[in-house]
Formats: C-alpha cells, structure tokens, sequence
C-alpha cells in the first residue's frame, strides 16, 4: 500500500515538469499552426469509405471544400453521402483555432514508426462544446499526425492523418475519422420487410462496437488558395 | 328414326334427397318433346345433367348415339340450348354476346352470320346495344339466337317463355315450329305449364318429385280412353268404398277415391253402376284435356301405374 | 385455348369494374407523388429521426424518382391484392351470379380450359396492372423527382438498416421487383379464382380474400418466435414481400455494398419457389373442385 504522504511531492514534481515544457509545446503548436495558415482555402477531390454498422453503402466520391476560418462541406456530387456531422473537425484550423486554449504537454508517444509529442488543449471558454483535445504532432514534420477530440454534444471523436504531397500546407493525404454513433431506429409501422432468414449473429460484443463510426477520406489533389465560393457552404 | 338423347335409369341426389330418381325416357330425331312438371319436379336438374351442369349420381345419357360422359365435348358442339333465363353478358352488346358464344362453340364466325342470326329473332337494330338494355322478350330472342348460332342439331329450351307476355309466348312458339319444321331441329322443351307444350310438342313426358309419371305422344295421351272423371256425391266415403269394392276399382286414382282414370266413352257405363249401388250423385265431371291430366298427376302424386300398365 | 384467352380478355376489357383497378392505382401513386413534392422532407426525417444529430446528407437529393417508387410499392401489400381480388374473385362467381356460368359450361369447353383460361387472364391482368404500376410509380416519378441515388430503410431483425444503392445500380432491380410482385399477386389471383368457384356473387370472394391476405399478413407481422418458426414458413403472405430482397444490397465484411449484388438471393429463390409452388396448388385446386362442382345457379 502506498501512503497518501508520498505521492503528493511526487505529483508536484510531475507538474512542474509538465509547466516547464509547456513553453516548448506553445511555439511547437505556433509553428505547426503556421503551416496550416497558408491555407485560405481547398477544394479537393476526395474518396470517403463510411464504415458505421446501420449504413451499408458504397465508397462515394466525394469534394471536400474549405474556407477560412471554419467552413468546410463535403459534398457528393453525384448521389447521396451520409456525411457525419463532426466532420467539419477535420479542419485542424477548427482545433486550434483562435489559440484560445491552455496547451499542457503529456510527453511523447509513437504513431507508426514516428515518435510524437502529445499535447492535451483545454479549451479557455468553460461554454465551448470542445471539452479536450489532444493532438500529436509530428515534430519534425510539424505536422498533426492524430486529434482526439472530447465535445460536450456529440461525443468524442478521432482523426488519423497521414502526410504526402501537401504536407507543407498542413493538409493531409488521408484522414479516418472515427466518431460515436447511436443505433439507427427505424420508426415503427412504417414498413413490412422481407425476413430472408439472414440472421445478423451479433454479439453482445459487436453491438457494443458499433456504438463507433468511421469514415476514411483519401484525397485526391487539392486546389489551394483559389477561391471557393460562399454558395458551397450553404 | 335416330335416337337423339338416350337416357337410362338416371338419378340425381342432393345430400339425402333425389332431385331426380330413375328417370328413363328417349328423344326422337325431329321431335318437339315435352318436358313436363311442376317446379321444382327435376325437369331442370335433368337439363342440367344433358348439358353437364350437373354429374348425375348414376345412370347413363347418351346423345347422338354417343355416352355424353365421354364425348362431352363433341356432342355439346351439337346441342343449343336457353337454360332457365336467358342471362348473357349485360355490358355487352347483343352482337359481342353472339359472337363469343358461337366462337365458344368453335364455329367460323362471320359478321354476316351474326347479323343473319339476329335478323331471325328481329334484333337486328339493336346489335350494338347492351343487353342490360333490353327488356326480357328481347333477353328471351337474344338468348335464342345465342342458342342457336352454331346450327345445333339439337335444342334445349328450359322453361322458354318464363316471364313473357303473351305476344311474347306466342313468338318463341311459332319461333320452335319454325325451327322444327323448316329446319328439322330436335328440341326439348321445358314447361311446367302444359297449355305450352300440348300446342307444340309431339311427344312428352310428365315428371314429379324426380319420377317419370308418364311419357308417350302426346296425340295418344290426349286419347279419351285417358279422361279425368270426378265425381261428387251427398256421401262421399260411402261412395268411396262402395267403388273400392266394385269393378270400377282399377281406375280410381289413389290420393282420391272419387277420382277415375278411363276411357270416357265408359263414363255412362259408370254413372248406371253407381245409381244400381244406391250412390246419391251431385256430379260427375269429366275432362280430357292435357291440362287437367296434368294437374291430376302432379297435385296427387304417386300414380304411375294407373297410366303405364 | 389462345381463342378462349382473348374471349375473356374482351370480357374483362369492357367491364368497367377492370378500370377502377388501374385508377386506383394511379390515385394512390399521385397522392403519394403530390404528398411527397409538397413535404416529402418530412417523411425523411422521420426516417432518420435517431441519426439526424449524427449524418448530415442532402435530403433533396433523396427523395427521388427510385425511392418514391420504393416507397408507393410498399403499399403493395395492403392495396394490390384487393384489386386483383376484384377481378380474379369475379371469374367464376361472376359468371354464376349474371346466369352465364350455365351457358359456359353446356358450351364444347372443358371446364379444366375454363379454370385455366380465367386463370391466365386474371394473370394478364395482374400483369398489367403492375405494368401500370411501374409507369405511375417509376416512370412518372423518375419524371417529376428526377433519378437518384436510393436510400433502403430496413429494419432487420432487432436493428435498422440504411442501404444505399447507386444510381446505374438500381433499374434491375425493380424489373426483378415487379417481376416477383407479378409472381406474388399472382398467388392472389389464384387464391380469389378457388374461392370464387364456392360463391355466386363476387362480394363473398373478394372479402375472402382480402380478409385472408390481411389475417396472414398480421400473423406473418407478430414476432414471436413460436409463429416465427412454425407458422409464417407456411403463409404466403410471409412471401409476398420478398420483391424487397432485391434491393438489399449485398454487402462485404466492412459493410461496404456490391454493385450488383443482392444480400440473399437462395431467399429471394425460395420465396419464389413457394409462391409458384402456392400457384400450383390454388389452381389445381381450382380446377378440382370446379370440375366436380354442380352448377345450379
């Protein structure tokens, strides 16, 4: 058993620590913020795959539009695409916008084969539907390799990026987006359907898992900085 | 002359009541024949069975020389007939009606043929309306002319002139002459009137609760040695048993006991004996006609044997 | 026989009850359009009630040309039958009550050709009823909404499905669709012939048959096990839905559909199977029973 006595100096050790590096994170995030302020605004062709338990339904092309500060749409072109509202996060600048966070440093982590260094943003305003985020930046690359993202309405969610030809504009080739989904309900009555006999052999285990969603976009080529009109948004 | 129908021992039973019950009797080729009896004697089961509307329980039928139930097909192309009313398809014109059913009969179907035929029974400027239209006499023509436009050799008219005013008798009557004398059709017709049938037919036959009561010409049952004597006295049971006991006995109709089957030249023969046995007589009537034959038979059943012995 | 077939095709063509089929069909597919043009938005958020805060999607888009059709063929199950029933269950009844069943019969026809040739002709019609059908509710949709993507709301087993078919993926399947609905209501027209050999007036059959088809599709509808197992098998309105099938969309492990591709298509074939196998039996009950029948009407 360890006594209370001895783990108080012990945490205090640990913030002071965590308060010196903070300084470090603050210019890292600076500079990786840099990157992304290049972007006035995309327009990129895109492939999402959803993959959420009740939605079956092909891999869609679609096009990603961005505007400064914080207008992004993805949009399907050609037919229908459940889009998942959290979305628009995938926009970093709608992350770190403003600066208006405390940046707290949680030490380094591993993505893959690169190290990062995870940094937790506690948001300044106590109203803000963003909770907690924490990102994990590439430091080398100056680049946001993953973002978790806790939000007071709509659960948390996650971004997985990964980097190529636009890596200098802070724009990803590919991102999977997993968020938390309910159940889709159908109303009742609506409906009689056809009992094929196919039997759906879920577990208590998978039911549990579809509570997740993801969505994995893989963009194509991006237009940057050649104007996007405001009609897109609407 | 050939057999056109051929019936032998033929039975009808619905659950435990015989509709028909035995019943034997032979068309002639040419023949007006009769069919007669009260509603609900079987005249229309017996109809029925002729044109397979109905399975008979047992016995046979043969037309055309042929056992109906196995060339049903061949010897109905053969045979036309007016079942009861003469319902045809109301939404359709009179034309529309002819020419199904005479393609139903598998003949070639012209325009002129159809019109010839509705010439014949003076529809004719009425093809194009719809039946629903027409009043029963014109129902009635139509139906005959449905019956007849694939020149069957045989027609069977069940109760024909159901619900016809009397001009409207009298042209199906002339129309059925017509047809057998100029024609040489065999036609059975059915009648629970026999006014009908003693103008038209040659030969009948008189049924009751399923049961021949009697078939032969009808020339021959209108024969005064099968008159009707009723007679009517101040003792009636006296009179009743004194005839039960006395030669007259054979005559006596069974339901009756004052009621006597025989030639009429013996009726003086027979009011002589009744006034030797010291009967009082009111009256004696006697009558031949086919009619009163008839009612005789089919109000007081169960007297075959008087008038087939 | 084809003689006999275009006889009762006339018949049927010139009886205005024929017709009130086909404009109740198109009454029931224009409300449906008119209701959907003016708030069709509504019916899709009821649909997607429990996942509006989670998707977003372009709701216009969905409510298209497809899934308008989609949606008035659901109705299939309650309506059709009853208008097939009024025909069908007329064909021998009918005849029977307007007196010229007597006639039919003392005709050189076998009454074996009778029952087949109103079979097949209450089959043409159903036929073209549904052909009727697809012109009001695909073809007249696809003109006024356009054509589209098609959202499937399923509801499978204890959860709720989306299904989304592409565009180029969806017309054989309604071809397939309305190809099985025929087989289907096929049943039905074999059904209401049977029943109308016991009756002499139509009333009787068509109530008949309608209170059948609704009697089991509410058992084929109760999710009890106990039913699931040892009754709905044996109903055919438990079939009678199965034109469905092909628009679930097969799909792989990841949930991602097939173009071209149905989810369960040995279901779909049995279901077929059965229905035919029902025909089968109705009609050669029919004849049976009609072949024996005394007709004393």
């Amino acid at each position: 058993m360890i006594r209370p006595i001895k783990i108080i100096p012990l945490l205090f050790l640990l913030l002071t620590a965590v308060a010196g590096k903070s300084q470090d994170v603050n210019i890292l995030l600076a500079k990786v913020k840099f990157n992304i302020d290049k972007v006035y605004d995309y327009k990129a062709s895109a492939r999402m795959i959803t993959n959420v338990s009740f939605l079956k339904v092909p891999d869609a092309d679609v096009k990603v539009y961005f505007k400064k500060p914080n207008k992004l749409k993805i949009k399907n072109e050609k037919g229908i695409s459940f889009v998942p509202k959290g979305a628009v996060s995938i926009n970093l600048n709608n992350i770190l916008s403003g600066g208006k966070y405390t940046a707290i440093d949680a030490g380094k982590d591993k993505i893959g084969n690169t190290i990062v260094r995870v940094v937790k943003l506690l948001p300044e305003d106590d109203n803000a539907d963003v909770v907690l985020s924490t990102v994990y930046i590439d430091e080398a690359a100056l680049l946001i390799r993953r973002a978790k993202t806790t939000t007071r309405t709509n659960g948390s969610y996650q971004l997985e990026m990964s980097y190529g030809n636009y890596a200098s504009y802070g724009l990803p080739d590919k991102i999977i987006f997993t968020f938390d989904t309910k159940d889709y309900k159908l109303p009742k009555g609506v409906t009689f359907d056809f009992d094929d006999g196919t039997q759906n052999n879920r577990t208590a285990a998978d039911k549990a898992k579809t509570k997740n969603g993801s969505a994995e976009i893989t963009f194509h080529n991006y237009l940057i900085n050649k104007g996007v009109e405001d009609a897109v948004f609407k | 002359m050939a057999l056109i129908i051929n019936v032998n021992h033929l039975s009808k039973k619905f659950n435990d009541t015989y509709a028909v019950n035995d019943l034997s009797f032979t068309v002639n080729e040419g023949d007006i024949y009769g069919f007669l009896g009260q509603n609900g004697a079987g005249k229309s089961t017996t109809i029925r069975m002729l044109l397979t509307l109905i399975q008979p329980s047992s016995g046979i039928i043969e037309m055309f020389g042929k056992k109906l139930s196995t060339h049903r097909s061949e010897i109905l192309k053969e045979v036309g007939a007016v079942i009861e009313k003469p319902d045809l398809y109301k939404y359709l014109s009179a034309y529309e009606n002819l020419s199904i059913f005479a393609k139903m009969s598998g003949i070639k179907v012209t325009r002129q043929l159809l019109m010839n035929q509705l010439q014949m029974v003076n529809l004719q400027d009425r093809a194009k309306d719809t039946v629903k239209t027409f009043s029963q006499g014109m129902k009635q023509r139509l139906g005959i002319a449905v019956a007849l436009v694939h020149n069957p050799a045989l027609i069977i008219l069940d109760e024909p002139t159901n619900g016809l005013d009397p001009q409207g008798i009298a042209d199906i009557r002339n129309l059925i002459i017509r047809l057998s004398r100029e024609l040489g059709k065999t036609i059975l017709i059915s009648s629970h009137l026999l006014s009908e049938i003693e103008l038209i037919a040659n030969r009948m036959i008189i049924i009751h609760k399923g049961k021949k009561m009697v078939e032969g010409n009808v020339a021959d049952l209108l024969d005064p040695a099968h008159t009707l004597v009723e007679i009517e006295t101040l003792n009636n049971t006296e009179a009743a048993a004194l005839l039960q006991q006395s030669t007259w006995a054979p005559f006596l109709l069974p339901k009756n006991q004052l009621q006597l089957m025989m030639n009429k030249t013996a009726v003086p023969q027979l009011i002589n004996d009744l006034v030797t046995m010291g009967v009082q007589l009111l009256s004696v009537n006697s009558s031949h006609s086919l009619e009163n034959y008839f009612l005789s038979l089919t109000t007081q059943s169960g007297n075959v044997e008087a008038f087939t012995n | 026989m084809w003689k006999l077939l275009q006889i009762e095709l006339f018949k049927i063509s010139k009886r205005p009850r024929t017709y009130i089929a086909f404009i109740a069909v198109a009454a029931i597919v224009f409300i449906f359009q008119f209701a959907f043009k003016a708030d069709g938005q509504s019916y899709m958020d009821l649909m997607l009630q429990s996942v509006k805060d989670t998707f977003s999607f372009d709701r216009v888009q969905a409510i298209n040309g497809y899934f308008m059709c989609y949606i008035i063929l659901n109705t299939l199950l309650i309506q059709i039958p009853i208008l097939i029933a009024l025909i069908a269950a007329d064909s021998i009844s009918g005849e029977a009550n307007m007196g010229t069943l007597r006639l039919l019969i003392s005709k050189p026809i076998s009454r074996t050709q009778i029952i087949l040739v109103k079979f097949a002709a209450a089959t043409i019609f159903t036929i073209f009823l549904l052909l009727w059908m697809a012109i009001t509710a695909l073809f007249l949709s696809l003109l006024i909404f356009g054509a589209g993507d098609m959202l499937v709301f399923r509801s499978k087993g204890d959860e709720s499905q989306i299904l989304l078919i592409t565009r180029d993926d969806i017309m054989w399947r309604y071809y397939a669709a309305f190809a099985y609905a025929t087989v289907a209501l096929t049943v039905i027209a074999a059904l209401s012939l049977l029943l109308s050999i016991f009756a002499e007036n139509s009333i009787g059959p068509i109530i008949a048959t309608v209170c059948i088809v609704i009697v089991c599709t509410i058992i084929s509808n109760i999710n009890v096990p106990v039913i699931d197992k040892n009754v709905k098998p044996f109903l055919f309105t438990s079939y009678l839905v199965g034109w469905k099938g092909f628009f679930y969309i097969g799909t792989d492990i990841d949930g991602k559909t097939i173009k071209g591709s149905l989810e369960n298509w040995p279901a779909i074939r049995k279901s077929l199977l059965i229905l035919i196998a029902h025909i089968f039996i109705l009609v050669s009950a029919a004849v049976v029973v009609f072949k024996k029948k005394d007709i004393l009407s």
